[in-house]
């Protein structure tokens, strides 16, 4: 249930960062370094989560089979693979891994 | 104003190719009717965007997967793609859930993560004017993908068409494939077996590969994955997403550099149409 709140709670914000766009007199937006941070913030968000999800178990950090699908799905990402094509090489990978004893 | 479009221009680099085909078709224009619907598929605009809400929706099967994968129940899922819809926000949600993050903690990086789509809400309300209901309508489908559509074309009424062909395909798409995902994931067993971990660890990689064209983004990237590295061990899960964003914040604040950084779509409209051209253009010096 408390799950529900703060994922209806992360709706209600998407939609008003969303709207905020259109309803703010863009004067008060127009410093550029809001654009700015609103873009390193996307580069360092989702490098962060990359790295989490590869390579964080709780509060420990480990080497298991997700590091082999992260490197698998930079190889895709530099053959130009579309999204899911590299998530497929992601999961195929991990799950091979695991096969051949890898955690 | 001056100044947004001017950045607008350097977010989407609009091709000329693109710049000379909306303006034959806007020459081209009939009348109201069924000229109207033939008018609207041969918009160079309503092409990209229905080609973009097939290969944007198509991966919400990879979302609807993870998300029920995650611990997420089938309703969550639908809830996250029906109302809050903005693919890296939705994958951040359940990526703090699925590593054992708190609640809030996955609230907070998908909230920040949406940041930006307030920055396209304001270019989209300088360049599309919306009037009345189509403002509340048109904020809900702001995304990377339609923005993009939309800012990639010259012509008014072409991007327009574009940004309402790519936000209104993408919804539908979005999440029916989230719905395909949902429930194919909810019957897969354990999850690990099938690598649905590693599928996670790709798909934020692949969120985040095309913002990084050149130098400083990498070095972005980098920082932000280091700190995370250092934060782990020593705070509870989900957190350490949350330092890197203070960390980028920072850096926004107090470097110099683009203005538009960060700010590309996870799939480009364009790239298809015009031979991979924006992944071989100059990156860096750029300064507005």
């Amino acid at each position: 249930m408390s799950l529900w709140f703060w994922l209806l709670l992360a709706c209600v914000l998407a939609y008003a960062w969303k709207l905020v766009g259109y309803l703010v007199p863009a004067r008060l937006l127009e410093d550029p370094r809001i654009s700015r941070i609103a873009g390193t913030m996307t580069i360092g968000l989702l490098a962060s989560l990359t790295v989490v999800n590869a390579a964080a178990s709780g509060q420990a950090l480990a080497a298991d089979a997700r590091l082999g699908a992260l490197a698998a799905a930079a190889v895709a990402l530099v053959l130009r693979a579309p999204f899911l094509v590299v998530v497929l090489a992601g999961a195929g990978t991990a799950a091979l891994l695991r096969v051949m004893g890898w955690n | 104003m001056i100044e947004w479009s001017h950045a607008l221009s350097q977010v989407r680099r609009a091709c000329p190719d693109s710049l000379r085909r909306s303006a034959e078709c806007t020459a081209a224009r009939a009348g109201p009717g069924a000229a109207d619907v033939k008018e609207l598929l041969a918009s160079p605009a309503v092409r990209v965007g229905l080609s973009i809400s097939i290969a944007t929706g198509l991966y919400g099967i990879s979302f609807g997967a993870l998300s029920v994968t995650s611990g997420l129940d089938f309703w969550q899922t639908m809830a996250l793609s029906l109302l809050l819809f903005s693919g890296g926000s939705q994958f951040a949600f359940i990526g703090v859930v699925g590593g054992g993050g708190s609640g809030i903690a996955a609230m907070s990086a998908a909230t920040l993560l949406g940041m930006r789509n307030g920055i396209y809400g304001m270019q989209l309300n300088a360049l599309l004017r919306p009037e009345g209901w189509r403002k509340y309508v048109g904020a809900q489908v702001t995304i990377d993908e339609s923005t993009a559509t939309s800012t990639g074309q010259a012509d008014p009424d072409e991007q327009r068409r574009g940004f309402w062909a790519a936000g209104i395909g993408i919804y539908v798409l979005w999440n029916l494939f989230t719905a395909v995902g949902a429930l194919a994931g909810s019957g897969l067993g354990d999850p690990k077996q099938w690598g649905l971990d590693g599928a996670a660890v790709a798909a934020f990689l692949a969120l985040l590969w095309p913002r990084l064209k050149g130098r400083e983004p990498i070095a972005i990237a980098v920082v932000c994955a280091v700190a995370t590295v250092l934060a782990v061990p020593f705070v509870p899960a989900g957190v350490p997403i949350l330092v890197a964003a203070v960390v980028a914040a920072l850096i926004g604040w107090f470097s110099h550099g683009r203005s538009d950084e960060g700010l590309e779509p996870d799939v480009e409209p364009y790239r298809e149409h015009h031979g991979h051209r924006r992944h071989d253009s100059p990156v860096s010096g750029v300064d507005t």
